[in-house]
Formats: structure tokens, C-alpha cells, sequence
């Protein structure tokens, strides 16, 4: 018999069944009625009790030809899905719990997936390496965060020397402008050498890469271009290839294109740039570009950091920063290569927050479980009569606990389906909203490991919450009656179950709780502290950049950039304008330089600082106070007078005061030209709100010192009420244009945007932390309230009884608030300790907070309290409008 | 509970097969008259729970060692189902009661040559 004949009958081999075991119970009626002389009444049953029980004989017989795991789970299935349709409410407060707890999940570990654990999209990526120094012996750039950066000179020691590299390239991430297509843009550009694209080994999709002919530094003016540039100026015309276009006023030949998605590093571009060094003009400084390489195959880090480390002298020995300079200063300087794999350098400090934002969503998945099962024993419990009687007609223990438990995967993988969408929509909203610091976030979607990820947790989730309810049910059904459940009070044995899940989702909430109020007090701390400028949502920011190709002289750009900003003042609206080479807590801009006191004498070197250039007008634009001094004028700065304004700590440090500072001079190095302090600024926190206002010159916008290059690419400050609106950005753009008709105007925003940008990892996490806290009060306060309800219902009679025997309202009433109080009280008591623990593991997110904040610790477990009484409260007072004689009469 | 009562009963997994089958070698018979025909055969020393006769019909159906037939009685005039061992039943039983010989004259060498003798 084939099986799809074997499916067919079935029905037919039910019918044929029943009927052959009719038959037979039939025929030893009539034989015993025949053989011992009984009544047809009194035979049938004799013969019903020798054959056993007919409806177990025939399941087993069926049994027989299915395949019977599958064939069971179907009609189990058909049997849990009625049963859920029975009951909508029950079923969806579990779907809906049970789908955003998965749900949630599911986006945490596709974000967690694609970012942290898969690896980068280059082949072979695990032996791509970031080229990183350290320089313990560079006083101040401890302040910078990512160590000390490759110089041209040092691309060139290490790529023909290195023994341990396949192929390693420095590469910079800039901005151009591009003129002559249609109106000028600035776009993406990354200047690469040779090695860099050789390293990342992702081949072209259309015409050729980047050859060593391209970086001849007279050979051919050759561009790249991404994959988005090509459709989105070129239509994806594969014709464009060897066409010309104007970068930064040099015409540039295209001579092939990336394919979608390629990326340098977590870099997106428009176009690729030969960097083209002429070896013979390189110095020793010049430290500003990242490096990348390709390990030899079998070659670790390690072994590449001595490699590395053997070329330092090397390189000193081979290039100079000048005639008559000590090559072998940077000695001191104790360069060492500080190499990690480039996936480290992508994912960078991102991983502590998502796996805690993973950390505490599982707890709220684990809560909602808990939640679950509380809901599923209460259910199991009415109905206890029905599964008692299943039992009595012969269902067995093991098959109804299975049935349980199948109900609760049904429900868990319904739920993880609904789940999915949840999630779907998360990603989506993620994405949209592009947290600042998460990388790779163009690599995250919903893939087939994540929805194996889903259906793993819906079912360990199902047979979790399941599990509960189905080995209590077994071990309760030895004791368990047809007759009517009459006590009076609520059985301690049956309650115990349900009072530990309240204890262990009240202990998991208060975790997350503490968790998110820590972050919020961070966040408070934070947007405490002064950032040095004022009032940034009515200060618009935005981009100029005057490349050497378009005007070559210093002094012309200065002139441009003077007349934009006195156009830009002059706007309706406009309050004030200033420019500087980096705006505060703008990416970008990392100057620094040895900075003297005239008159101190430094053990070793002066201390390094940060520097930028700034225009007059600058500090009242961003509302940056001089709390002693002037501000730089027009004249003085056409002048090239030698005067410099610093802020207040590198005034308080060096001179003590403020006011001491002002006619005091600083220079570069001794001997070097001496620069008048003007004024002291107050201090701007330039590296973001989290991070320590460092110490700064603010260098005249146009200047001559030898180590001095005042930026071509300025951001300017216009303070406007009008600020952020479109409008007023149309007004500012062909103000710019009315100065000089070929400058893009970049980068638009508000400082609030950059503001905000630099607290988006407390943000983000803060708003993960929140929304997985708030659901697990809520979830918490549901359990409470199921609990207790639950209790006043069995406890009618008792309750009647007491009222009967004269107890009063009140007392009654604080009964249960006091059972709830005391099962929140060792909640607490136990998520104290465990957050206690959980919180020094975020201690890096903190910011001005201990991570055993007293205030966090105090006010979560008094929340948490208010909450039960709030949710026992309710039904308490259901329990106390209970009318006596009813509650008797009831059963 | 059901379960362990047949289970303690079953001589040994099989022994209910074998018993069926050489019944119906020796005569096509139907549900009842099988448990009829193993009983007298026995002198009532075995008694089959008449219910897990069914089960076992159709393990052996499914295996093809038996085919079945809906047929009318003749003595009771009643439709019953046939059963009649097929020819894999056939060599199926003899090697299955081969194995039993052993079987059971291993165990008699391990309860002792005393009982042994005594028995033969």
C-alpha cells in the first residue's frame, strides 16, 4: 500500500476497525449468554470488561499504519489551535507579549549579527589589519583617541621594506568638489596609494582599478568611482569609461568603478583618488592618514607589529623633516606599531553597548516567558477537571504533558512568526533613523540566520514557558480528584509556582530598571555639562571648501571666506558669522602641535595641543565667552599680526590665570615665531560632551608659521534663529554663490544635530535600556496583577468566611497588598545583587555617574513597590466588595 | 497504566505475532476465533487480553505477513474479517520459532543442567 492510498483510507480503515471490534464484543456477548446463561445486559458487559477499553485498542491499532509522530502532532496541532480559538483574549495577550518580546530579539541579533560576528565583506578579511602607532612619548596625544597616524614617509619605509604584509596603503577620507557636470557638488572622496584597494581585494565591476601607474606623481590623472556616484551621475553608462572629470579643479580621467556596497573600511565615497606622493618630497611629519594591509597568509598580528617595529629607525634614517632637522627626534617618541585586526577598528566601541542592548532584551524575553507561564498555570488549573477526566478515559501522563507543551511551542512559534514582522519593522526604523556610531549599518537585514536565530528562540521560549506547567501538571495529577476542588483557602503547595515566577520577573525588572535609570542619570549628568557654546539649535553650521587648484594664493582664500561670511551677515536673521577649520565636536581636524610658554623650560618637550584656526567673529557666532582679553580683528589678520587666542584651561595651566595669560607669548618650538596671547576663550568640549574640554590655540584664520597651514575646507558658524530651515539654507547657498559662483555649500546642519550626534551612543543606548525597562515594569506589574487576582478568586470562601466572622475591609484588603509587597520585597532583594553586577559591566557608559549610583538604587526597588501595591491593590479591593453570603453560597 | 498491564503480560515482545500467525497457519480464522483457538491450544494457560489482539492483526497486515478478507460467517451469519498468513508469514514464522528454539534452550542452559533433565 503506497502512502498517499494509506492517507486516503484512512477513514476507511477507522470504520473497518470499529466495526471488526464490534463485531467481536458482539460474538462474546452472544457466547457468554450462550455458555454461562447471562442476561444480554450483564454478558455485554462482562465481554466489554475482558476486552479492555475499545477506543484505546483502536487508537492503538490506527497507530499501527501512521507515521504516528507526525500523524499525533497534526491532530495535536488541530487540538491546540482550536483550543487557542476558543480563547482570543488568552491568546492574544500571549501573541502579543510572545511577539515583541521574540521580535525584539530577532532585530538585537541581526544588528548584533551583521555588525559584531559576521565578518567584513572582504575576501579573506580575517587577515586585513588597521595600521595603528602608539607614541607613549608624544606628550597630549593621549588625547586623541585613535593613536598616532601614518605619514607619507612611512607608508613608503613600511611597503617596501615589510617582510610580513602581502600589501598595505595608507588611504584619508576627504571631501572635493566636483564643477563642471551640473551645478558643483562636494562629494566623498577617499585618496588612496597603492596596496590599499590590492589589500581590501574586492575587484572593479567596470573597467580597471587603480594601477602603480596611477601614482606616478606625473603620471595620469585617474578617478574611481563608487558604484551609487556611477547611477546617480552617469546613469550607470558603461561609456563613461576614460571621460573626464574636474576634482577640486583638476581634470581626472574615469577609469573604472566599484561595485554596490564596497566600502573602505566603514568609509562610503563617490569617488577614489590616487594619492600620487612624490617619494622625494616626503618628510618625517606629516602624520593624518590611516593605514591598511593584508597579512602574509599564516602571519598574526604579533609577528607583524615586530616586523613594523624593525622599520621605525629605518624610516628615520631614510627621510627628514628638512635640512639641518633631527631625523632621530621622533626617537623619543617611542613609536611602536599598535596593529589590530580591521574588524576590531570597524566595530570599534560599539560592541560593549549591543551586547548589553542584547543582554537586556533577552531579560525582557525572559520576563515575558515567566509572564507566560504564569498565564498557562492558571489555565492548566481550570482545566484540571477536564484533563482529570481525559485521564480517567485512559489519555496517558506522558501524552497529556505533551500536549501542554506542544500547546505552548504553538504559541511560541506563532508568536516568533509575528515576531518576524516585528522585528522587520525595528530594522526598518533603525535604519531609517541611522544611529551615528553604529557601523555597518548597511549590512544589517533580516537573513536566514536570524530567522533560524527566531526560530530557535520561539521554540526554546515555547518549551521554556511550557515546560513549567506541563512537569507541574504530571506531578500534580497523582493528587488530583474528579470530585469538586472545595477548600476553603488557596493551597500554599499550588500557589509556589506562580509566587517564584513573580519573584524571579520582579528581581529581572528591577535589573533592567536600575540599568535604564543609571542611563538616564548619565544622560542628565551629560546634558548638565556646559559644552562651551551656546543655544546650538539656532546655529547653523555648513561647509566651504576653496581647493589650491581653483585659487592658489593663502591670502585670496582668506579674502573669499571674509566675503562669504560679511554676505552671510547680512541675511535677514543673521546675528552673527565666524569660520574656523573645525567646528566643535565636528569630525575631522585632528591639529596638534608642541606648544611653548615663552620663558618656561619643559623637562623633555612642551606638551602637545590642540589647535584650529579661527576668524574674527567666531566665538561670539557659537556663543563662546572670552573671559579675559579681545577677539582677533579684520585688520589685524590681514596684518599677519602674531597673536593668538587660547582657552581658559591652557591659560590656567601654563600662566594660572585667565587674565594672566593676556600678553603672554607661545611659539611651536625654541626658537620658533612667538605669538601674543589677545584673549582666553572658555572652554568648548571639542571632542564630544563625554570628553574633557581639551586644552586649545586658536590660531588667526591666515598666518605664516613654518608649521602652520591654514585650512582651504572651513566650516562656518551663522547664528540665526531661522537656523535649520530650508528656506534660510536656500538664502545661505546663493549668498556663498554670489561670492564665488563654484563653491558647494556642505554639509548643512544645526549645531543641535552635531550636538546630538556626539551623545547618540548614550542616546541609543539609553532609548534601548528604556523601552526594554518599560516593558519589563509593565510586564511585571501584569504578573503581579495576574497573581493576586488570581489568588482572590480561588480564596472566595475564605474570603466570605472572614467577612462572615466580622474582619474588616481594610485588613482584607492589605492581606493581599501585603502577600504581593512581601513577594516584590525578595524580588528586590535579589535583583539588588544582581544589578549591583550587571552594572559595573556597563560602567564604560557611564558618565558621571558611579555604577552604584545610591539615588538609581534607591528610587528603582521604591518604584517597583509602588508598582505591586498599585497592582495588587486593585484586586484586593475586588476581593473586599465580595458579598458573603454569596462567596458561602458559591461551589 | 493500560500500557504496563499488556506489557507485564506479553510473554515477550513478538510472542503474541507468533502465536497468531501459526494459528492462522493452521486455519484462516477471524479476530475472535484467533483468540478462541489460542486459548484452547493452551489449555487456558495463556490468556490474551482480547484488545491487544487488534494492535498486533495490524502490524502483522502492514508487514504483509497476513492478508485479510471481509467475509460472511457462515456459523454466525455475522460480516467478519478474514485473516490468512501469506507466504512471507509463512517463512516469517519459521524463522521466528527457530529463534524461539534457541532462545529457549539457552535459557534452559543458563537455569541449569538439574532443571534441565528434570524437564526432559
Amino acid at each position: 500500500m503506497s502512502w498517499f492510498e494509506r492517507i486516503f483510507r484512512r477513514r476507511n480503515l477507522g470504520d473497518e476497525l470499529a466495526e471488526e471490534l464490534q463485531g467481536h464484543i458482539e460474538e462474546k456477548t452472544e457466547q457468554l449468554m450462550r455458555d454461562e446463561n447471562l442476561s444480554r445486559t450483564e454478558a455485554r458487559l462482562a465481554a466489554l470488561r475482558a476486552f479492555g477499553n475499545t477506543a484505546l485498542v483502536e487508537t492503538r491499532s490506527r497507530e499501527v499504519w501512521q507515521w504516528s509522530w507526525i500523524e499525533s502532532l497534526l491532530a495535536d496541532l488541530k487540538l491546540a489551535l482550536r483550543r487557542l480559538i476558543k480563547s482570543p483574549g488568552f491568546a492574544a495577550t500571549v501573541l502579543l507579549t510572545l511577539s515583541i518580546g521574540i521580535g525584539a530579539n530577532t532585530a538585537v541579533f541581526s544588528v548584533v549579527d551583521s555588525v559584531l560576528v559576521k565578518p567584513l565583506p572582504y575576501p579573506d578579511s580575517d587577515r586585513l589589519v588597521s595600521l595603528t602607532l602608539n607614541a607613549p612619548g608624544a606628550a597630549g596625544l593621549a588625547s586623541f583617541q585613535k593613536g598616532l597616524p601614518l605619514s607619507g614617509s612611512m607608508y613608503f619605509t613600511f611597503s617596501e621594506n615589510s617582510r610580513t604584509f602581502q600589501s598595505l596603503g595608507v588611504w584619508i577620507a576627504q571631501k572635493a568638489n566636483v564643477t563642471g557636470l551640473a551645478r558643483p557638488e562636494e562629494v566623498k572622496t577617499i585618496l588612496v596609494t597603492d596596496g590599499v584597494l590590492e589589500a581590501l581585494g574586492v575587484p572593479q565591476i567596470a573597467g580597471r582599478e587603480l594601477t602603480a601607474a596611477d601614482q606616478a606623481p606625473n603620471g595620469p590623472k585617474s578617478v574611481m568611482l563608487s558604484y551609487g556616484y556611477w547611477q546617480r551621475r552617469f546613469g550607470g553608462d558603461r561609456s563613461v569609461m576614460g571621460r573626464t572629470i574636474t576634482i577640486d579643479s583638476q581634470t581626472r580621467t574615469i577609469v573604472g568603478v566599484m561595485p554596490q556596497g564596497f566600502r573602505v573600511v566603514d568609509h562610503d565615497f563617490d569617488v577614489l583618488v590616487p594619492f600620487a606622493f612624490d617619494r622625494n618630497k616626503q618628510t618625517l611629519a606629516g602624520f593624518g592618514l590611516e593605514g591598511i594591509g593584508r597579512l602574509k597568509p599564516g602571519v598574526t598580528i604579533p609577528e607583524a607589529n615586530a616586523d613594523i617595529a624593525r622599520l621605525i629607525p629605518v624610516w628615520m634614517d631614510s627621510f627628514s623633516n628638512g635640512p639641518g632637522s633631527d631625523s632621530h627626534w621622533y626617537a623619543k617618541w617611542r613609536i611602536t606599531p599598535n596593529f589590530h585586526s580591521l574588524k576590531r577598528e570597524v566595530t570599534g566601541s560599539v560592541g560593549s553597548v549591543l551586547w548589553i542592548v542584547m543582554g537586556t532584551i533577552g531579560l525582557v524575553l525572559l520576563i515575558a516567558c515567566v509572564n507566560v507561564a504564569n498565564l498557562l498555570l492558571v489555565r492548566a488549573e481550570a482545566r484540571q477537571l477536564e484533563l482529570s477526566i481525559r485521564a480517567a478515559l485512559g489519555a496517558g501522563r506522558g501524552r497529556i504533558a505533551r500536549e501542554l507543551l506542544f500547546e505552548s511551542v504553538l504559541l511560541g512559534l506563532i508568536g516568533g512568526a509575528l515576531g518576524i514582522v516585528v522585528a522587520d519593522a525595528g530594522l526598518r526604523l533603525l535604519v531609517s533613523i541611522g544611529p551615528a556610531n553604529l557601523p555597518r549599518l548597511n549590512e544589517v537585514s533580516l537573513d536566514s540566520r536570524s530567522l533560524l536565530f527566531t526560530l530557535l528562540i520561539s521554540v526554546v521560549s515555547g518549551l521554556f514557558f511550557g515546560s513549567i506547567p506541563a512537569w507541574k501538571y504530571s506531578r500534580d495529577q497523582a493528587t488530583m480528584s474528579l470530585g469538586a476542588t472545595r477548600s476553603v483557602s488557596s493551597s500554599r503547595e499550588r500557589n509556589r509556582s506562580r509566587n517564584i515566577l513573580v519573584i524571579a520577573q520582579v528581581a529581572m525588572a528591577l535589573v533592567l530598571l536600575v540599568c535604564a535609570v543609571l542611563m538616564i542619570r548619565t544622560f542628565q549628568q551629560l546634558s548638565k555639562v556646559d559644552p562651551g557654546f551656546a543655544d546650538a539649535a539656532s546655529l547653523q553650521t555648513l561647509h566651504i571648501a576653496i581647493p589650491e587648484s581653483s585659487i592658489a594664493d593663502q591670502l585670496m582664500v582668506t579674502r573669499v571666506e571674509n566675503n562669504v561670511a560679511d554676505k552671510l551677515a547680512s541675511l535677514p536673521g543673521v546675528t552673527a558669522v565666524g569660520f574656523a577649520g573645525v567646528a566643535p565636536m565636528e569630525d575631522g581636524g585632528h591639529g596638534w602641535s608642541l606648544i611653548y610658554a615663552e620663558g618656561k623650560t619643559y623637562a623633555g618637550d612642551a606638551p602637545i595641543r590642540f589647535y584650529n584656526y579661527v576668524s574674527p567673529g567666531y566665538f561670539q557666532a557659537l556663543g563662546t565667552r572670552l573671559v579675559a582679553g579681545r577677539d582677533f580683528t579684520w585688520n589685524e589678520i590681514y596684518d599677519r599680526r602674531q597673536e593668538v587666542v587660547v582657552s581658559e584651561n591652557l591659560a590656567r595651566e601654563e600662566w594660572g590665570s585667565a587674565g594672566a595669560a593676556i600678553g603672554k607669548r607661545i611659539s611651536q618650538g625654541y626658537g620658533e615665531p612667538l605669538y601674543q596671547v589677545i584673549g582666553v576663550a572658555r572652554d568648548v568640549r571639542q571632542n564630544g560632551v563625554d570628553q574633557n574640554a581639551p586644552a586649545i590655540v586658536y590660531w588667526p584664520i591666515l598666518t605664516t608659521g613654518p608649521f602652520l597651514f591654514p585650512p582651504r575646507s572651513v566650516t562656518f558658524a551663522v547664528r540665526s534663529s531661522r537656523a535649520g530651515t530650508q528656506a534660510f539654507l536656500n538664502q545661505l547657498q546663493q549668498a556663498v554663490w554670489s561670492v564665488n559662483a563654484d563653491l558647494p555649500v556642505a554639509a548643512p546642519r544645526t549645531m543641535q544635530e552635531i550636538y546630538s550626534k556626539s551623545l547618540a551612543r548614550t542616546s541609543f543606548t539609553l532609548v534601548m535600556l528604556g523601552i526594554a525597562a518599560a516593558m519589563a515594569l509593565a510586564l511585571g506589574i501584569i504578573g503581579i496583577y495576574g497573581v493576586i487576582s488570581y489568588a482572590v478568586s480561588q480564596r472566595t470562601r475564605e474570603i466570605g468566611i472572614r467577612f462572615a466572622l466580622g474582619a474588616q475591609k481594610g485588613e482584607l484588603r492589605w492581606m493581599f497588598v501585603r502577600s504581593a509587597l512581601a513577594l516584590t520585597g525578595i524580588g528586590v532583594l535579589i535583583g539588588l545583587g544582581a544589578a549591583a553586577a550587571v552594572a559595573q559591566l556597563m560602567r564604560t557608559l557611564l558618565f558621571g555617574v558611579s555604577p552604584l549610583d545610591p539615588l538609581s538604587f534607591a528610587v528603582v526597588p521604591l518604584i517597583l513597590l509602588l508598582a505591586a501595591a498599585f497592582a495588587s491593590y486593585l484586586p484586593a479591593s475586588r476581593a473586599t466588595s465580595i458579598n458573603p453570603v454569596d462567596a458561602l453560597k458559591a461551589q | 497504566m493500560e500500557h504496563s498491564k499488556n506489557s507485564s503480560r506479553d510473554l515477550f515482545p513478538g510472542a503474541l505475532e507468533m502465536m497468531i500467525l501459526e494459528s492462522l497457519r493452521r486455519q484462516p480464522a477471524h479476530g475472535y476465533a484467533l483468540v478462541q483457538h489460542i486459548q484452547q491450544r493452551s489449555n487456558n494457560l495463556l490468556q490474551v487480553e482480547e484488545g491487544s489482539l487488534y494492535p498486533a492483526l495490524q502490524r502483522l497486515l502492514k508487514a504483509k505477513l497476513v492478508r485479510a478478507e471481509w467475509t460472511v460467517s457462515s456459523s454466525t451469519n455475522r460480516r467478519v474479517r478474514v485473516y490468512e498468513i501469506s507466504r512471507a508469514g509463512i517463512s516469517h514464522l519459521e524463522r521466528e520459532i527457530s529463534r524461539f528454539d534457541r532462545m529457549l534452550e539457552g535459557i534452559q542452559m543458563v537455569l541449569g543442567p538439574a532443571r534441565g533433565t528434570e524437564n526432559s
